[in-house]
């Protein structure tokens, strides 16, 4: 039975993108069926950061509407054939999904697929509403900033209240906190809030912090998710994540401050 | 929102209105028939006849209509205060039984927030709550922009988040974190109070009388404390000092 991950914040430009894409890709090269589905209709990005905007056809309102098949819309990954990408369309508004219609795309995805990620709209109208509605795990992508833990907040009260599974009063929807733009030395000045600070507001499970990192940036304008620069801090970040998420016991990482080379050799403090 | 507490020349206040809770016994009924219940009742009585005497008591007929029997409300009247019983109530009645009941000037209770049915109670709210006579539970974290109300008391044993809103008619005990709105005694009940492990809260109300975040002072906040109202005053106690 696929496992249904919504990828979600409230607030906009936390990461939300980056994050579903870099966790599909994650899935994918671990060897599980993937999908990835861009719920941002009308300000359609996923397929940017995937690399795959030129192979897009048709979309994900089409195949809601019944005006193309899902094999037809599903865009298959240059890096990983595990992996399908479901755009959104960019000429529509949110409108045009319907609880019906996500609901028997998901279920017909379910089928093929092990993993469906769900890249939620910023926002809690209803594009992310459809998003997070039927899944089964939450990602809770926050920046160490007050407001984006309100948002998330906020979220997750929608979570426990107007998903599938509280409607239906099955077993609540998981959720993981993945903590991103976390910069060590601007909260060792008081800055931003620490990883202590966010769950102590937000009391869920950390699954990782990802660093703020000049290597996200790259990777967004080349169109390829970020987990695949294997040597960048957030590669990395989003690559202990993934594990983690699929039972594996990693370390906290990224979350201290990094040591120079000399402070390295020298044992530092 | 406090009351204007100076009297005028001509009139002083001489009654108040205030809300008490008092545990009365509940006649549940299966039958209708008057003779089968006055003989169990005689039954009954005689077991503790003192616990009986003048006392008051209310009928509850839910299931009787749950079966479709009707019951003719004068004439059990009549064989209740037979043994000295003073029905003050009647309880799951159908309109015409209701209607009756009010004629012999017996008041009507709704059936709400009892547990007396059988029926197994749907639970709608996704925060696990589990009503528990008068109070209602929540283990889950009451998240920004939720909002909870109940009837009775207030038990919650995770955190109140910036932005929540949680009212109760009685008490509220937070064993966590309270960092967003928190009203006790929201239909007027000036002895309701507030109990929270950590107070963070950006407003506090006990029976309409409110203190905002920054009313608190920095004494008591991030405390264990209890709030309570005294002559139109809130006060914020640390519970340790009690």
């Amino acid at each position: 039975m696929a496992r249904i991950i919504v990828v979600t914040s409230g607030k906009g430009g936390v990461g939300k993108t980056t994050t579903s894409a870099a966790i599909a890709m994650g899935l994918a090269k671990k060897g599980h069926k993937t999908a990835v589905i861009d719920f941002d209709v009308g300000l359609r990005n996923l397929d940017l950061i995937m690399g795959c905007e030129r192979r897009v056809v048709y979309d994900f309102v089409n195949v809601i509407n019944g005006e193309a098949s899902l094999n037809q819309a599903l865009i298959r990954d240059k890096h990983c054939d595990q992996l399908y990408i479901l755009p959104a369309s960019q000429t529509r508004d949110k409108d045009a999904l319907t609880q019906e219609g996500v609901g028997k795309v998901l279920e017909d995805l379910a089928k093929d697929f092990q993993y469906i990620v769900c890249d939620s709209p910023a926002g809690i109208e209803k594009g992310a509403h459809l998003a997070m509605y039927f899944a089964d795990d939450a990602f809770v992508v926050t920046n160490p900033e007050v407001s984006s833990v309100r948002d998330s907040d906020r979220m997750l009260g929608l979570l426990s209240s107007k998903s599938r599974r509280a409607e239906q009063n099955e077993e609540p929807i998981k959720e993981y906190l993945l903590l991103s733009r976390y910069a060590p030395d601007r909260v060792k000045l008081g800055d931003m809030l620490s990883v202590d600070d966010v769950q102590d507001i937000l009391s869920l499970h950390l699954l990782g912090v990802i660093p703020e990192s000049k290597s996200v940036l790259t990777a967004s304008n080349s169109g390829v998710p970020v987990i695949l620069d294997e040597k960048s801090d957030a590669g990395q970040a989003y690559a202990d994540i993934v594990a983690r998420y699929l039972g594996e016991e990693r370390p906290h990482r990224f979350i201290d401050e990094k040591k120079g080379l000399f402070g390295k050799l020298f044992g530092g403090k | 929102m406090s009351t204007d507490s100076q009297n005028t020349p001509h009139s002083t206040s001489v009654l108040e209105f205030k809300s008490s809770t008092f545990s009365v016994p509940v006649l549940v009924l299966s039958n209708n028939d008057l003779d089968a219940i006055e003989q169990q009742l005689q039954k009954k009585i005689q077991l503790a006849p003192e616990f009986f005497k003048n006392s008051p008591i209310v009928f509850d007929v839910q299931e009787l209509n749950a079966q479709k029997i009707d019951i003719d409300i004068a004439a059990l009247a009549n064989v209740i205060r037979k043994f000295g019983l003073m029905p003050i109530g009647i309880r799951g009645g159908n309109e015409q039984q209701a209607k009756s009941a009010l004629d012999l000037h017996i008041p009507v209770y709704s059936i709400h927030n009892n547990l007396s049915s059988d029926a197994p109670k749907q639970q709608k709210n996704t925060t696990q709550t589990t009503e528990i006579s008068s109070a209602t539970l929540i283990t889950q974290p009451i998240r920004s922009g939720q909002r909870i109300y109940a009837k009775g008391d207030l038990i919650i044993m995770a955190q109140v988040s910036a932005g929540a809103e949680i009212m109760a008619e009685g008490n509220i005990h937070i064993y966590n974190t309270l960092r967003g709105r928190a009203l006790a005694g929201v239909q007027g009940n000036p002895d309701a109070r507030i109990f929270c492990f950590d107070l963070q809260a950006e407003l506090i109300s006990i029976a309409g009388n409110y203190k905002i975040s920054e009313d608190i002072k920095d004494s008591t906040r991030n405390k264990p404390v209890q709030i309570y109202l005294e002559e139109h005053t809130l006060f914020i106690q640390d519970i340790r000092e009690h």
